[in-house]
């Protein structure tokens, strides 16, 4: 193609108010487009900015494009020629083959479909306890502080054996890390503190050994190192991910009552029903990849070095692939979401999630059949643009007593 | 019909059990995919397909029969 490429300058900061649904505008503008657009990295390297679903699937399953934390750079900051160290050991989501398998494989087993129902009547009592919580301190109540979060936190942490009493205060430091608006400084002092945290909690595991993921892996020739990358991306995807769906979700079916009364009515709809909240939210909305060499990719030239921004959430907006994307429809049957990835690094977690899913989303509704926003919607107040992954910061909710 | 899976492609995602459980199980150890039923009834075969375009390794084949 000898046309020259869309350009997108800037990241957007916001999204349309009143969309908090939505991608920003500027992506799904960049998509009408077309499925890559230009985009030029601060400091003025090139790169590209992928938003149709065809292509960022086709980029996810190509190993020429790396994931490496030290091809890495900053969207919207420019940090000059700084070099960014490799992903620390254990950290697997920024490493390539074959360094990523080496602390992915020992990892699938413990995450399949088998093993994550068998968690089911776990995360029923998890949530329900939860709701008798909120029940009992209501009417009203910050639906994520409630509901959105606890219930993955209780989840990874018994998972991961991350002991009860330990729990309050690392998931703030890591939910810190996580929230986009943390100044460095903070955010520098979470990350240590939850570095040893999860080195006592280690070398715990090590000396005693109790029934769960992290107990299991110190019987492998993972150094202790390696063991706390390990646990710190594990509770960083466990926790902050799926908490940001449940409350968006919410939020999401709240504002849209016919698909909430649908999902009330009809207990079948339910796993239909996460896989379209996951379609339509995509809450982990944008990753990154680096050419290794130069690559044909829908008729244009990616050079070697040059990044991809990956767009998710468009890419699952996309017109092409999904009929009336826009519109959240728990009945769809076009499958194949983009919002756990593909490719390696797809979510390791999957299937961990789906199930706090469908647990969660249809126990909350039997449990609140007056459920509703207690702010007028405008009020919600949203996580930054620039948060890694998209959420509300709470979700003020109330119901008849 | 006959299904298979590449072993050396399969990242133990589970999409294929997920999708068709009567004929893709995983293997408790290392979670990668099992084939129960290489040859899957007729009513089987939309979900195995669904399972073939899921498979983010794409490490599942379905092709006819010899």
């Amino acid at each position: 193609m000898g046309d020259s490429p869309h350009t997108v300058t800037t990241m957007p900061a916001a999204r349309r108010p009143g969309c908090p649904f939505d991608p920003p505008a500027e992506l799904t503008e960049a998509r009408g487009h077309g499925p890559m657009s230009r985009y030029t990295f601060p400091g003025g390297k090139p790169g590209w900015l992928v938003t149709g679903y065809d292509l960022v699937r086709s980029v996810l399953a190509d190993q020429r494009f790396s994931s490496r934390k030290e091809l890495m750079l900053h969207p919207t900051l420019d940090y000059g020629d700084i070099e960014v160290p490799p992903a620390p050991p254990g950290e697997f989501l920024l490493m390539d083959e074959p360094r990523h398998s080496r602390y992915r494989k020992p990892l699938t087993g413990k995450f399949t479909v088998r093993r994550m129902r068998l968690l089911t009547e776990r995360i029923e009592q998890v949530t329900a306890e939860s709701l008798d919580a909120m029940e009992q301190a209501g009417p009203g109540a910050d639906l994520v502080t409630a509901f959105a979060k606890p219930i993955p936190a209780i989840v990874i942490c018994e998972l991961l054996g991350v002991p009860y009493q330990d729990r309050g205060s690392f998931q703030e430091q890591v939910y810190s890390f996580m929230d986009g608006e943390t100044g460095d400084e903070e955010l520098i002092a979470a990350y240590t503190g939850t570095q040893e945290y999860l080195a006592q909690l280690v070398a715990a595991k090590r000396a005693n050994p109790t029934d769960d993921v992290l107990s299991d892996l110190t019987d492998s020739d993972l150094t202790d190192e390696e063991l706390r990358g390990i646990s710190l991306i594990l509770l960083a995807a466990g926790l902050d991910t799926t908490a940001n769906m449940l409350a968006l979700g919410t939020f999401a079916l709240l504002r849209n009552p016919e698909q909430l009364a649908a999902l009330r009515a009809e207990p079948e709809l339910a796993d239909r029903a996460v896989e379209e909240l996951l379609r339509y939210l995509s809450v982990a909305k944008t990753f990154m990849r680096t050419a290794l060499e130069d690559v044909e990719l829908g008729g244009r030239t990616v050079r070697a070095g040059e990044r991809l921004i990956l767009s998710y959430n468009t890419a699952n907006r996309d017109p092409e692939r999904f009929a009336d994307p826009h519109v959240l429809d728990l009945r769809r049957q076009d499958g194949g979401h983009l919002a756990f990835g593909h490719g390696i690094h797809q979510c390791l977690g999957q299937q961990l999630a789906r199930i706090e899913m469908r647990v969660a989303f249809p126990a909350l509704l039997n449990r609140f059949p007056t459920l509703r926003l207690a702010v007028p919607p405008e009020e919600v107040p949203l996580r930054p643009e620039l948060a890694d992954i998209h959420g509300v910061k709470s979700l003020p909710v109330t119901w008849d007593a | 019909m006959r299904v298979t899976v590449d072993a050396e492609r399969c990242i133990g995602s589970g999409m294929c059990a997920l999708t068709a459980g009567e004929v893709f199980d995983q293997d408790p150890e290392d979670g990668t995919s099992v084939v129960l039923r290489p040859e899957p009834p007729e009513e089987a075969l939309d979900a195995v397909r669904a399972a073939v375009q899921l498979c983010p390794g794409a490490a599942i084949s379905l092709s006819a029969d010899r």
